[in-house]
């Protein structure tokens, strides 16, 4: 590392994330005066008046210039999303975990400015006054939870097509279409045209924002005493003119290039999942090889530019998130997830050399953010995987790994072409896309052990006494197990309508009064269609519910099944007693039901063939429904920090587990449930079909003396081709001993850089809440036999 | 057919190459005084007892009929030598105090357990270890296994004292792929007084290995005072130079954690307090075996 980009790291290591209420400010005072407007026009002109007006900081000796705020970690605000209320400031300010420091002076603007204006009128606001009173007690109940009533739908990644093209050429694209329009056969005609003029303005306003940049350069360089420092920054100067005008000519305008649209798309809205590169490997690779064969760069240069803009994704926090949502992602980081290897689109190994220096980088950085993963394909080498899991060994959560191929069948399946599906990978956390092409919008996580809670209880949510469901049966009077699942689908069926309507309804309001003409231009075929990526410009368009608690309904069905219809050692009314009194008195009982009963995670059929029941359930309810956008809902199995939120809601389970203590995370076990080693994890896991959802995920624990030795890394890597070849989507390993964390969670003073994987993406475990650093605790740890 | 295992270990990695499932079966003709798998010494069953993990409920107790459990002052003490081993108290035990080791199971029964780890075993070059205990007291079930192994082209190593009669040990070895076997103390008395046994038999047993053009790999369980002395440590290593085709050797260093399950078995350690080697003496030892074989690994 050399000296700059360490001194850049520690100053985004040290830098307090705190609220920046410039955006806030500008946009409220451009909605104080705009006139008789289209929306994607005032979408628009908004952009325009932020990237004209914010101001511009360029840090002392960064390669890669372009902060969203003021400066490092300054957190910008969406008012017209949701405006923070006096009490959430004061919340963000003083919260143990998690918070951003709120001044004096924001606070004023907050209570004299921008509450005033934005009372009443804010996206969340109209959500929650859309939503139906059964949507509300479900919401309320922690059944599921709604992304986007704080943060814009988002969740995309982008392609190559800015190495091609520049904001000029996007330009030329846009009058095209706008050229094209046919006011007398198409009824859209007019709405096209104000879309497409919108990203007109757009993409000249981020060209504006780089001018500004080129500026202030030359500007520093004008004073700058060091002749190194003031030819570098005569260098930005003329990149910044160049990009993201033009497409980029070399290595170093590549990266700035992309940073200018990352900047425009996290500050033109707060979109889930900051955006992404990508596949940074594979669009690189022709900048790197042809800078090294005509000398004007070298491995070292393109690994220093790749830290400096490393440093800038570490600079942005996720946007402050309060409420359930700041529940079921409590993070700093915003899930930017950088892809490495894979496929190329005609179907060769991806792996390059920029692969490697991206892990070297990867390695050295040691950062939350940007997230990392591998796409490991069957036709990548091993020296790749193994590179990869040098890293792992380290025992900071990153990178994770992917089967690109399982990735690329299942985009096919979803009906993708193979090229669009070779050049995707997966972003987020674990979530399959078609980079450059696709809206993949998460709507929410589904709480599946609450809705069985629910069943369990004939439609009445046991923890407020309130019937939310639907009368599925009173289950003492079963007589089989098949009746339980019939009772527990019509249950789900119920809920799964309740959200889909809520979001088809939550969809319409993003694409009616919240286009993205910023982020339209990027994501193919915005621009050909005219219309905006909220409102199904992409092509294609995907909504996923997230399913929770998979191993946690999984046992507790298991449980039933066996000690109450098989073996007949409890009756339902017992168990329910049990449950109801939080096994209090009945430890004898949950002891039964916990060591006796056969759990997934275990190689066992018996349990096994239960969980892939629940997913075919889960599957059938939600795969095929349509949404809005021309597109259709799918399934993903991952949870974030959620299976803590879900937990908290949820009574004793009948698998064992204590009322309001987390549930199982992912795809992985029960914590602790899994007792026959990783293979046996792998095989249970394996037995999903995890071509049929866009994402699982599966964390697991090793002890650092297993992979000390070089056989034991080996062993590793085999354990991930293994589940590969068996369908596996992604893995992703913790390597740190419970005694560890046990230390840090006593003496966090101590252990203020640790690392820990937590669920798709790395967190500094004194981050974390109590309940999640127990959960993470509390996983299997594989150990040495 | 059926044998005696006390457990089945998946995702194996120090038992030979690769990824393994590893099978100890259950008794053994040494006496080994730092076994540190006291549940594999006797051949048939035995009650496991972990007392931190009792309840104190009681039911163990009201369903013994031999006096096995006893209750003292609020405790429930496990009198084994009445015991039949009928495994009731341990079926109402749902707090696992109590556990059986040993289980009687059969050939198919324990390749349906080795087939479920296949695809690791062909990733990793790994495949399946029978362990001990000593297999070849057991030996027509371990040949039944190794012919079922065999058939389904699964990697076969073999974990033995080598304290078996030649005639047995040529009958399975065509079916064996690597012995992993164990070499203690060069000393003949000396051997006899740590494990119960002479060495002879066990050197005659590898060196017949070494004729039969065998893969083995020779472990050596390395014990402070016992057989880590210079003269045991020339004396192993020439031994094995002398064999001429066999050229590794995986050193096992003491370790304490079978101390606990003697607890647990209700036994007496017998080896007097020994701590595990230093780093310093595993590097001198390691570097003197260097002297002779080409290969030396610390663990399996």
């Amino acid at each position: 590392m050399t000296k700059r980009v360490k001194i850049l790291r520690q100053q985004s290591l040290n830098a307090v994330p705190y609220i920046s209420p410039e955006r806030a400010l500008l946009v409220t005072q451009f909605y104080q005066e705009a006139g008789f407007l289209s929306v994607p026009m005032k979408r628009a002109l908004t952009f325009k008046t932020i990237m004209e007006n914010k101001a511009i900081c360029l840090n002392d000796g960064e390669l890669i210039v372009g902060e969203r705020g003021p400066a490092p970690k300054a957190t910008y605000t969406y008012p017209e999303i949701c405006c923070h209320s006096l009490e959430d400031l004061d919340i963000l300010n003083s919260r143990e975990k998690i918070p951003f420091k709120v001044e004096a002076e924001t606070r004023r603007l907050y209570r004299e400015v921008i509450i005033p204006f934005w009372q009443g009128k804010t996206i969340r606001e109209k959500i929650f006054d859309e939503m139906t009173d059964e949507w509300k007690a479900a919401y309320q109940a922690g059944i599921f939870t709604e992304f986007m009533e704080q943060r814009a739908p988002g969740h995309t990644v982008l392609d190559d097509k800015i190495y091609r093209k520049g904001m000029l050429d996007f330009i030329r694209d846009i009058d095209a279409s706008l050229k094209a329009l046919d006011y007398h056969n198409d009824a859209e005609a007019y709405y096209k045209q104000e879309e497409l003029k919108a990203m007109r303005i757009c993409a000249e306003a981020i060209v504006t924002l780089a001018h500004r940049y080129a500026n202030k350069a030359l500007e520093l360089a004008a004073q700058e005493k060091d002749t190194v420092r003031k030819s570098e920054l005569e260098t930005i100067a003329q990149i910044c003119r160049h990009v993201p005008a033009h497409a980029p000519e070399n290595f170093w305008e590549a990266l700035q290039y992309y940073w200018f649209v990352h900047l425009g798309v996290i500050t033109e809205l707060n979109p889930w999942d900051s955006f992404n590169p990508g596949r940074l490997d594979q669009h690189l690779y022709p900048f790197y090889r042809k800078g090294i064969a005509d000398g004007s760069l070298t491995r070292e240069q393109a690994k220093e530019l790749l830290q400096c803009f490393w440093i800038k994704f570490n600079n942005q926090p996720a946007p402050p998130k309060v409420g359930v949502t700041a529940a079921e992602s409590s993070t700093y980081t915003d899930f930017a997830n950088i892809n490495s290897g894979g496929l190329r689109a005609d179907g060769s190994d991806g792996v390059n050399e920029v692969t490697y220096l991206v892990l070297e980088v990867i390695d050295e950085m040691r950062l939350v953010q940007p997230s990392s993963n591998i796409q490991l394909s069957r036709k990548n080498p091993d020296e790749f995987l193994k590179r990869a899991c040098k890293i792992i060994r380290k025992g900071w959560g990153q990178p994770s790994i992917f089967n690109a191929d399982m990735v690329v069948e299942e985009l096919l399946r979803q009906g993708k072409s193979i090229e669009d599906a070779r050049n995707g990978g997966t972003s987020g956390c674990v979530e399959t896309g078609a980079f450059g092409k696709e809206s993949y919008i998460l709507t929410g996580y589904f709480n599946l052990p609450k809705v069985f809670e629910i069943t369990l209880h004939n439609g009445i949510d046991p923890r407020t006494g309130r019937k939310i469901g639907i009368d599925s049966g009173d289950p003492e009077t079963f007589r089989t197990f098949d009746e339980l699942m019939e009772a527990f689908k019509r249950q789900m069926k119920h809920f799964i309508d309740i959200k889909v309507r809520g979001n088809n309804v939550i969809e319409r309001l993003y694409a009616e009064y919240m286009p993205v003409p910023f982020l339209s231009i990027l994501i193919d075929d915005c621009i050909v269609k005219g219309k905006d990526y909220n409102d199904g410009g992409a092509r294609y368009n995907t909504n996923y519910i997230q399913g929770v608690g998979i191993g946690s309904i999984t046992d507790s069905l298991a449980a039933i099944k066996y000690h109450v219809f098989d073996e007949k050692k409890l009756s339902m009314r017992e168990l329910l007693t049990a449950l109801a009194a939080n096994f209090e008195g009945y430890e004898k009982m949950r002891l039964l039901v916990l060591n006796r009963t056969p759990k997934y995670g275990n190689d066992d059929d018996y349990a096994d063939n239960i969980m892939r029941a629940v997913f075919e359930a889960f599957y059938n309810e939600v795969n095929g429904r349509k949404n809005t956008k021309g597109g259709v809902y799918r399934i993903d199995m991952l949870p974030t920090t959620c299976h803590v939120y879900f937990g908290s809601v949820t009574g004793a389970t009948p698998d064992g587990r204590k009322a309001w203590t987390p549930l199982s995370e992912g795809i992985s076990p029960v914590q602790g449930a899994d007792r026959h080693g990783p293979t046996a994890v792998l095989k249970s896991a394996a037995k999903m079909d995890h071509v049929r959802t866009g994402g699982t995920l599966l964390n697991q624990k090793f002890t650092p003396q297993l992979l000390e030795t070089e056989k034991g890394l080996d062993n590793l890597a085999h354990l991930v081709r293994a589940y590969f070849t068996l369908g596996g989507h992604h893995v992703q390993f913790n390597v740190v001993t419970a005694q560890t964390l046990r230390d840090a969670q006593a003496h966090p003073e101590q252990y203020r850089d640790l690392i820990v994987r937590v669920a798709g993406y790395s967190d500094y475990f004194c981050d974390l809440s109590k309940t999640l650093q127990d959960e993470i605790i509390a996983r299997t740890e594989h150990q040495s036999f | 057919m059926k044998g005696m295992i006390f457990n089945i270990m998946r995702y194996a990695v120090h038992d030979g190459p690769g990824i393994r499932t590893t099978v100890f079966f259950k008794g053994c003709p040494l006496r080994c005084q730092w076994c540190h798998n006291p549940e594999s010494i006797i051949r048939h069953q035995e009650i496991i007892f972990r007392e931190e993990r009792c309840l104190r409920c009681g039911d163990c107790f009201s369903v013994c009929r031999n006096g096995a459990i006893r209750r003292e002052d609020g405790r429930f003490v496990y009198v084994r030598e009445n015991c039949i081993q009928c495994g009731n108290c341990i079926e109402v035990c749902y707090a696992e105090a109590r556990e059986m080791a040993g289980r009687e199971m059969t050939t198919e029964e324990v390749m349906a357990e080795i087939s479920k780890d296949v695809v690791f075993f062909d990733q990793s070059g790994g495949g399946v270890t029978f362990s001990g205990g000593e297999p070849l007291l057991q030996h027509e079930f371990l040949l039944s296994l190794l012919q079922s192994c065999k058939q389904k082209g699964i990697h076969t190593a073999v974990d033995t004292s080598g304290y078996v009669s030649p005639e047995i040990l040529g009958q399975i070895s065509p079916c064996v792929d690597l012995f992993l076997y164990d070499i203690k103390i060069l000393d003949e008395a000396r051997h006899r007084q740590f494990t119960g046994v002479p060495n002879r038999l066990v050197l005659d047993n590898l060196r017949r290995l070494s004729q039969w053009q065998k893969n083995v790999i020779v472990r050596l369980p390395l014990i402070p005072g016992v057989n880590d002395d210079q003269e045991n440590i020339r004396q192993t290593g020439s031994f094995v130079a002398s064999l001429g085709n066999i050229d590794e050797i995986h050193i096992l260093p003491y370790h304490h954690t079978g101390l606990e399950k003697y607890r647990r078995l209700g036994l007496a350690y017998p080896l007097p307090e020994v701590a595990p080697p230093s780093p310093e003496s595993l590097d001198r030892i390691v570097n003197e075996l260097k002297r002779f074989v080409k290969t030396v690994v610390l663990g399996g």
